[in-house]
């Protein structure tokens, strides 16, 4: 009698599942619906048919690239290189303690540290490094040096999240085993969970490292420096062979970023 | 000597861990802490140490009042405390000759450990002990490339860094096989005679710990049940600690047999 | 005595470590000379720099209440529209960028076309689009849907080329067409993961969504660019709270979905 009751419920528990799947399919469906409707409101749409014919005039008028401007863009692409690797550098070097006071079992405070700490992260996070660049450039004026604290501040939240779940990942009886020595705190960060967590630092920093060349590219668009101010300049002209140039050079510099980030990867781990 | 008045432990709100725990050690003897699982053995150690924090009750270790000492001073007396895990815990990624000098961090500021700079009266202590323990030649080596027994005796040379006065072992036995677990044993016996060292030692093997220990504490449901010589272990009394069973099967001495089926 | 030195694992050389270390010391010289800094200018933003943290701190949110409204609406429809339609169409392209599932001519146009799509930056992608479709949400929630087909489509297509083969050769060997293989032996293995990264998606394409505003693909972006370019920092303040607040909903509403799934 019992096990028939038990039965009943869980099949009416299944039932009542399938349908709350449904009716979430059908939620998704109808938001999406209205938002496509709210979305497309002003959407001119002689605009979007007539696109085809906007890109074929436009491929047309961007090949072939310009190759002779391409002496130009050296300086800017090391200057792009240099604020991707700078700014890794300042984000990383941010974020190491900003991990330390969120994970749970470094933190010297869960009540009043750590929600700080998580709140750094998460504005960090939150903030794309264009948007923090516009900030910067608007409060120290155009240039390399914004774009670096741009891509500093948005690395700060990305490596001090993952770091802090692979600090609380540590495994706790090497901690605990250095605690009863007598060491102190930092000590024990130093000694137990440091060497611990040393791999996945560095193959979080090189991910972001990756990331960062890639916007980086983009930052000169709000005047932060780079080969961006160069994409922005032709667009400005509409100098379409420049711009196809500007992209293929910047293609390019991802692809060999991502090789080597994924070769140096592969040699430290 | 330690010495534990009527130490308490429980977890927030749940069961009492420890009820009342009274007992002394004298310098030099070993004491085996059995028990079964759950009986409160390795919070027992922990409080000692105070890894983790006794509800209630004294723990003096010579004449220093452990359980009434503020998170500041307990580092200072921690270095006299040694301990052995039962997983190692040693820092895998750590050279073996790092792992044993961690022993000394409560001995040195934070820059000079930052930089290895160690006195070279530790270097040299410290090679004395990976030499006692047999493992001179391995270290330079990472501790990951150890095997468990290894990994072990590296463990025991961390404790020994830290000249202490008692040493606290949990289960040093359990990830072991049965060869190592005597080795393991034998040395930690032998050390404490040499330096004429306390030890209390959470172990799970009743005839491993007969064996090698001074005097043996029996802990059920967070009492001691048991305080006496290894001789003194019968039947009954391992009925009392760890409830029916045949025991016959894990008595070392032959004699003893006689003493007829368990009920 | 005996001394002891710490061993170095990663690079046992001691010659080399310090050629690292030089070279490291030297590109952190040259490239930091290569910050032309202009002190002067940098000490006028102090005064803007505090301003910002007032404005973030004391955000305005009536200012310009009517844009932030209307800009945050633009971007979470374009963010629900575009990752939906990037969902369905990274279905096709990441199927077809599996190598163990489909013939080479459709594969190889699948793969180039998800490298293009990740290598490509989403501001550059909408300058392209906007050129193309006009200003406005819908050039942006082209460009979304584009990036999350880049993105979904490798991590799709990597999962069912990772999957149980035994499986799949079970299946094959009862008969069962190509649509029927893919049902029965691909679709359950890579469902549970992929409902995590579509959720993780439509977090990067709120985000992303505020900032193809900046130049002109819709949505919070151009207003916040607006308010910035006036120095109205505390409408900006206002504004990236809000970003801050719905990325953080997402997140916590993505995982107590994930919690359900499971």
């Amino acid at each position: 009698m019992g096990e028939l009751e038990q039965k009943l419920v869980w099949h009416g528990r299944t039932k009542r599942k399938a349908w709350m799947v449904w009716g979430g399919w059908f939620a998704i469906t109808l938001l999406t619906i209205y938002c496509w409707m709210e979305m497309t409101e002003d959407t001119i749409w002689f605009f979007v048919l007539d696109a085809p014919v906007q890109a074929a005039d436009l491929i047309d008028r961007m090949f072939p690239p310009e190759w002779s401007y391409i002496h130009l863009l050296y300086k800017a692409l090391w200057d792009t290189l240099n604020i991707a690797t700078l700014g890794t550098l300042l984000g990383v070097i941010l974020a190491f303690p900003v991990a330390f006071l969120a994970a749970r079992n470094t933190t010297p405070s869960v009540v009043f540290v750590r929600p700080i700490a998580l709140l750094i992260i998460a504005s960090s996070r939150s903030i794309n490094s264009l948007i923090w660049a516009l900030l910067l450039v608007t409060i120290l004026g155009p240039g390399i040096l914004a774009g670096v604290i741009a891509i500093g501040l948005r690395s700060i939240g990305f490596v001090a999240k993952l770091l802090y779940e692979s600090i609380e990942e540590v495994n706790g009886t090497s901690v605990e085993a250095i605690e009863s020595t007598g060491a102190s705190r930092f000590q024990t960060i130093n000694y137990a969970i440091i060497p611990q967590i040393l791999p996945a630092f560095l193959g979080i920093t090189i991910f972001r490292w990756d990331i960062n060349i890639r916007e980086s590219t983009i930052l000169g668009l709000v005047g932060a420096g780079g080969i961006g101010l160069f994409l922005s300049s032709s667009l400005n002209v509409l100098a379409w062979p420049q711009v196809t140039l500007i992209i293929l050079v910047i293609l390019a510099t991802v692809v060999v970023s991502e090789f080597l980030s994924a070769k140096v990867r592969e040699l430290l781990i | 000597m330690l010495k534990i008045e009527h130490l308490k432990k429980r977890y927030k709100t749940g069961p009492w861990v420890l009820k009342d725990i009274s007992f002394e050690v004298p310098d030099g003897e070993i004491v085996g802490l059995i028990g079964p699982s759950g009986a409160g053995k390795s919070s027992l150690i922990r409080c000692v140490n105070r890894l983790i924090d006794p509800t209630d009750g004294n723990i003096q270790l010579d004449d220093v009042n452990l359980s009434s000492l503020s998170a500041g001073k307990i580092r200072e007396q921690r270095r006299h405390i040694g301990m052995i895990f039962q997983e190692y815990a040693l820092v895998e990624r750590l050279s073996v000759m790092e792992n044993v000098l961690s022993g000394r961090l409560g001995y040195l500021p934070f820059w000079r450990s930052f930089l290895r700079r160690y006195p070279e009266q530790d270097i040299d202590n410290a090679f004395e002990y990976l030499e006692r323990v047999g493992l001179i030649d391995h270290a330079n080596k990472r501790a990951d490339e150890l095997s468990g027994g290894q990994r072990q005796r590296v463990g025991i040379a961390r404790a020994l860094a830290q000249d202490p006065r008692l040493l606290l072992v949990d289960e040093p036995t359990a990830s072991l096989d049965p060869k190592t677990s005597r080795q393991i044993m034998r040395l930690i016996q032998s050390i404490c005679r040499e330096k004429s060292l306390s030890a209390i030692i959470n172990i799970h093997d009743v005839p491993l710990a007969m064996q090698f220990v001074d005097r043996i504490i029996g802990l059920q449901g967070g009492e001691i049940v048991f305080d006496g010589k290894p001789e003194a272990l019968t039947e009954d009394v391992l009925t009392r600690i760890y409830g029916d069973e045949d025991w016959t099967s894990v008595k070392p001495d032959e004699d003893d047999l006689e003493n007829g089926e368990a009920a | 005595m005996r001394t002891w030195q710490r061993p170095h694992y990663l690079v046992p050389d001691k010659r080399w470590r310090i050629a690292l270390w030089i070279v490291f010391a030297l590109y952190l010289v040259i490239g930091i000379s290569s910050v032309e800094v202009n002190w002067q200018r940098a000490y006028e933003g102090l005064e803007r720099g505090m301003r910002f943290m007032e404005g973030f701190v004391n955000p305005n949110f009536s200012r310009r209440a009517a844009d932030i409204y209307s800009g945050i609406l633009e971007s979470l429809t374009m963010t629900v529209t575009s990752t939906v339609v990037g969902i369905l169409l990274s279905i096709p392209f990441g199927m077809g960028a599996a190598r163990n599932i489909s013939p080479k001519p459709i594969y190889l146009f699948c793969r180039s076309f998800i490298a293009v799509s990740r290598s490509m930056q989403e501001v550059i992608v909408a300058i392209f689009l906007v050129a193309l479709f006009g200003f406005g949400a819908f050039a942006g929630f082209l460009t979304l849907t584009y990036a999350t087909i880049g993105f979904l489509g490798k991590l799709l297509a990597e999962e069912i080329e990772e999957i149980d083969n035994k499986q799949l050769e079970a299946i094959s060997s009862t008969g069962a067409s190509w649509l029927q293989r893919v049902h029965i032996a691909i679709w359950p293995q890579v469902m549970p993961r992929m409902i995590g990264l579509s959720f993780y998606r439509f977090d990067i394409n709120f985000r992303e969504s505020a900032v193809i505003g900046i130049v002109g693909a819709g949505g919070i972006g151009a207003t916040l660019n607006t308010s910035i370019d006036r120095y109205e920092y505390d409408s900006a303040g206002a504004i990236l709270i809000l970003i801050i607040l719905i990325v953080l909903a997402c997140e916590y509403f993505s995982g107590w979905i994930r919690k359900w799934v499971s």
